[in-house]
């Protein structure tokens, strides 16, 4: 067991675990974006930086392992300047409105993201943008990462406007889940993007449709198309859906799923994150199969 | 993992030829070659094998790069294939480096610069003259066989205004002019010839106070004989005299700081990694030397490529590495040629490779050429560009003495640090420190470039003050005023003319709240639009983040928007509001990005605001 200090609160925790858990341990409730449960931390986002007493720069909780004897703020003025000011970054730059903690980020942190003015509109040619150059900006509209939405297949919609490039999906499809690595970010500083090779649609490229990237995406950038056609229509009502478990029929493996019904209809699937065989990730029969069971019972194919 | 190529595409033969230039021609069937029955069905290289050669990804891109003048879908297909890479992956890794092209483009390309130095010498007016009688930047030629890109520093300050030649083909042809004007580019362009090479001549050459530079410029860079005539190797017979534990005591004696920046002891880090359990141990010159102002490192690559190579063997000697790279910008393209032919003569003769000089020390050298980006400089961005990834640093600790390339110890070390490494050794430490002062040892070499008469790299003690270094160099030419001096780079700060008597130690420096850094000092006088030149500084960020944490990637755009606003007067709600948001982003970057970039990416920007007083009508 290692011992530490999180605001003037002293805390064990094990060897090897990271200042966030020793925050879970005693309750405080840190931030975190890029963070995934079931992902190695890309540490990218920056929200959860927290005050290491004696270092020159904040240190992001996800990842910074604990050590004997540190002392850890995570409520300093520098802290909370920090999270405002990366909320206020991302707010100003991506469209948010899916993100289900933002809200609650924001209002926290008392973010004002409007103050860098009002926001560009989507750029078609932001998949290709020459790297390591760009158009001088009259400071008169905030720049974003907004592009039209890409709907290339039947089963899922990519969003990228409302990317806050965490990686998580780039590390589910490649090495630490999927290993098909369909996707990967392309570019460079502000233009960086997830993209397939040479901006290939999806069939194009090598997804298998496991929708593993769609189960990690913390932001809706990556949506099940059931889903996105209901919120387009204004009919994505997640307090009426209800979530059942049961196991996937498709083979003997024997995954976990969560069937999220709404009207009847099955609209997402998911898997638990702490399953143990699962971990949140599925193939295509188990997160899309559904569509299949429900043109049968309604007799239309 | 089932390797997914971009459909439809092929590679052409001369395609195929660019990547076999590096990777060899394919062994069988599953690496690329043509399928035959039999045998060698079974012993494919691909797997694990094929990617244990990740770190040919960079190289063999640049290959086609050269040969071709851009990466097509056929070719990249024929790498991943080659390498068991997929293409999502290499394509993330081409769109990394800005000199390495996804889209067409000809085969002749003129990188014309419009950084800070060649602002102070007319690049505004070769741009516009570019413009006006050529076409705007990405433009084709007539016949489509040209076009020009702006260019971040090509290292060239001191001949500025730079543009670097790059010629697409069987022979590929890199070469810098400097200094350019309109009609040279013109004729570059039209498939002129770029002329020969400049000799590498320091303006103190034939000082007798010289260390660093006693030779450049005197000794013949393309001939290990006469660098040994000149005093070559005698540190390395030193060096295995001492023994390696021998070399890290005189090293830590010496009080010999890094050059590259952040002014870290040599000698511990050295004795960090002598120390590692794990093994092997790597060895990492850094000659990225990408921060705008700078050229130092050139200068000794240029001009005493075996003075970094026999730097380079003590080190690795001390520290027990057996295998070393050189990773060197891009646009270095005469660096480059030295010290390949300078490498091979070493290998030779017996200066490299097994049992150097009779002794049981192997050691091997290898260059990697970087691409376009200046954050590959940071140390452990290094690391991914050499391991073929893209070149995104990594979260500190664990630090690379620890675990660094190939996961493995590793030094880190700046080019001019390492050619003081010959002079620790040969005076010893005790006697290395008698130069410079208390805690800043030894002499540093200082870029000068902007508004002074003698441009170039000048090599003083630790301690001169800035006033002594800007007349060594001529002062201010044409009757003009001084207004400020960029000090460290853009990463960096402004100083006013009232603050010259400053000494030039790394603490004189840091009590002044300004910085060394790689030794940039840029001289701007009073026809220096400041507020211009912040807006190249802001871009400059913008440009070269790497993209992977919000401070950084969100941050520089959203100051460079700022300082648009504040130039054009259009503000939102006012200067103080704007200034507020600089100062308000500028801290969350330096609290809270990963990396060194984001964390000074404001320094200059806030400096000339804070010790300036631009934007607030004057002096602070
Ligand atoms: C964005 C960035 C760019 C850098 N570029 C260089 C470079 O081009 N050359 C260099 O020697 N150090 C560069 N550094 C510093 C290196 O990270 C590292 O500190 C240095 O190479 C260590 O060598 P030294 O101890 O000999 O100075 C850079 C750092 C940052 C943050
Ligand atoms: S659906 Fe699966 S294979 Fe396709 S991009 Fe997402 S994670 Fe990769
Ligand atoms: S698409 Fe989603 S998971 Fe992927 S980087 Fe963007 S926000 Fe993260
Ligand atoms: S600070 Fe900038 S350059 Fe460094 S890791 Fe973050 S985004 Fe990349
Ligand atoms: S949650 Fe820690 S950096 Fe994103
Ligand atoms: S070469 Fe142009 S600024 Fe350095």
């Amino acid at each position: 067991m290692v011992e530490l200090e999180v605001d003037g609160r002293p805390v064990k925790v094990f060897e090897g675990q990271t200042i966030l858990d020793a925050c879970r341990k005693v309750g405080i409730d840190t931030p975190t974006l890029c963070y995934g449960e079931t992902l190695e931390p890309a540490n990218v986002c920056r929200v959860c930086v927290v005050e290491v007493e004696g270092a020159r720069v904040l240190a992001p909780a996800c990842s910074r392992k604990v050590e004997a004897g540190m002392k850890v703020r995570t409520d300093s003025e520098r802290v909370r300047h920090s999270r405002k000011l990366v909320l206020e970054l991302l707010a100003s730059s991506v469209d948010l409105s899916t993100t289900p903690v933002a809200p609650d980020y924001l209002a926290r942190y008392a973010a004002e993201p409007e103050r860098f003015g009002p926001q560009a509109p989507p750029d078609p040619g932001r998949d290709r943008r020459r790297t390591g150059h760009h158009v001088e900006p009259d400071g008169q509209m905030a720049a974003t990462v907004h592009v039209p939405v890409k709907i290339d297949n039947d089963l899922y919609v990519r969003d990228y406007s409302k990317c806050i490039l965490c990686y998580k999906c780039v590390d589910a499809c490649g090495e630490q889940y999927q290993n098909t690595f369909a996707i990967h970010v392309a570019g460079r500083g502000f233009d960086a993007r997830i993209s397939t090779e040479y901006v290939a649609e999806l069939p194009e490229s090598a997804c298998v449709y496991c929708g593993n990237c769609i189960a990690v995406c913390p932001t809706g950038a990556l949506m099940f198309r059931s889903e996105h056609e209901l919120r387009e229509a204004g009919a994505w009502h997640e307090d009426e859906q209800t979530v059942t478990q049961t196991i996937c029929p498709y083979c003997g493996v024997g995954c976990n799923l969560e069937l999220h019904v709404q009207d009847n209809t099955i609209v997402k699937v998911t898997s638990p994150d702490d399953h143990d065989v699962t971990r949140g990730n599925l193939c295509i029969k188990g997160r899309f199969g559904f569509q299949h069971v429900q043109a049968r019972d309604t007799g239309t194919d | 993992m089932d390797l997914h190529l971009v459909p439809d595409a092929e590679e052409t033969p001369a395609e195929r030829a660019a990547v076999d230039h590096v990777l060899g021609p394919p062994e069988s069937g599953w690496d690329g070659g043509a399928r035959h029955d039999g045998a060698e069905r079974n012993t494919a290289r691909g797997g694990h094998d094929a990617r244990g050669r990740r770190h040919l990804l960079l190289p063999t891109l640049w290959s086609l790069q050269e040969r071709i003048g851009w990466i097509s879908p056929g070719g990249l297909n024929y790498v991943c294939r080659r390498l068991t890479i997929p293409p999502a992956d290499a394509y993330g890794v081409a769109t990394f480096y800005a000199l390495l092209a996804v889209e067409p483009r000809p085969a002749r390309v003129v990188h014309v610069c419009e950084d800070l130095a060649c602002r102070c010498h007319g690049s505004h007016d070769l741009i516009a003259q570019l413009e006006e009688r050529f076409g705007t930047e990405g433009e084709l030629s007539d016949d489509g066989s040209s076009t020009w890109y702006r260019s971040p520093c090509l290292g060239q300050c001191d001949r500025a205004p730079a543009v670097m030649l790059a010629v697409a083909g069987n022979e590929p042809l890199e070469r810098v002019v400097a200094p350019a004007a309109a009609p040279g580019v013109l004729s570059l362009l039209a498939g002129g010839d770029a002329g020969p090479e400049p000799a590498c001549i320091p303006p103190q050459l034939g000082e007798g106070s010289l260390r660093l530079l006693r030779r450049v410029g005197r000794v013949d860079p393309a001939s290990l004989d006469d660098y040994r005539a000149h005093d070559g190797y005698a540190a390395l017979r030193h060096a295995f005299s001492l023994g390696p534990e021998g070399v890290i005591r005189e090293l830590k004696d010496s009080k010999l700081q890094g050059r590259g920046g952040a002014a870290f002891p040599t000698g511990v880090k050295w004795e960090a990694v002598a120390r590692q359990p794990a093994q092997p141990h790597y060895l990492v010159c850094n000659a990225d030397e990408s921060e705008p102002g700078t050229f130092k490192d050139r200068v000794l690559l240029e001009g005493d490529p075996f003075a970094v190579i026999e730097a380079m063997t003590i080190a690795a000697y001390a520290t027990n590495c057996t295998r070393g790279y050189v990773y060197m910008r891009g646009e270095y393209p005469q660096a480059h040629r030295a010290l390949e032919r300078a490498l091979a003569q070493a290998r030779s003769r017996g200066y490299l490779g097994d049992g150097i000089l009779g002794e049981r020390f192997s050691f091997e050298i290898e260059i990697r050429k970087g691409a376009g980006a200046y954050i590959c400089g940071e140390e452990t961005a290094i690391f991914e560009s050499i391991e073929g990834k893209r070149g995104e640093p990594r979260n500190k600790p664990p630090f690379p003495v620890v675990e660094g390339l190939f996961g493995k110890p590793t030094v880190v070390n700046n080019v001019e640090t390492l050619v003081n490494v010959l002079d620790v050794v040969l005076r010893s430490g005790p006697g290395f420190a008698e130069t410079g002062t208390e805690s800043s040892t030894g002499t540093k070499l200082f870029c000068l470039s902007g508004h002074v008469a003698r441009p170039g790299v000048y090599e003083v003690p630790f301690g001169v003050t800035l006033r002594d270094l800007l007349d060594l160099a001529g002062g201010v030419p044409g009757g003009r005023s001084l207004q400020a001096v960029l000090m460290g780079g853009a990463a960096g700060g402004f100083l006013r003319p009232d603050e010259l008597d400053l000494p030039l130690t790394f603490e004189g420096v840091r009590e002044a709240k300004t910085t060394l850094g790689s030794g940039v000092v840029m001289a701007l006088d009073d026809t220096v639009d400041l507020p211009r030149f912040l807006m190249r500084i802001a871009a400059f960020f913008r440009n070269e983040s790497c993209g992977q944490c919000v401070p950084c990637r969100v941050g520089t755009v959203r100051q460079q928007e700022a300082l648009a606003r504040l130039l054009s007067g259009r503000t939102n709600g006012g200067v103080a509001r704007e200034l507020a948001v600089i100062a308000e982003v500028g801290q969350c970057m330096r609290d809270a990005s990963i990396c060194g970039l984001g964390q000074t990416a404001s320094s200059a920007i806030e400096s000339a605001i804070g010790r300036l007083g631009v934007f607030q009508g004057g002096a602070a």
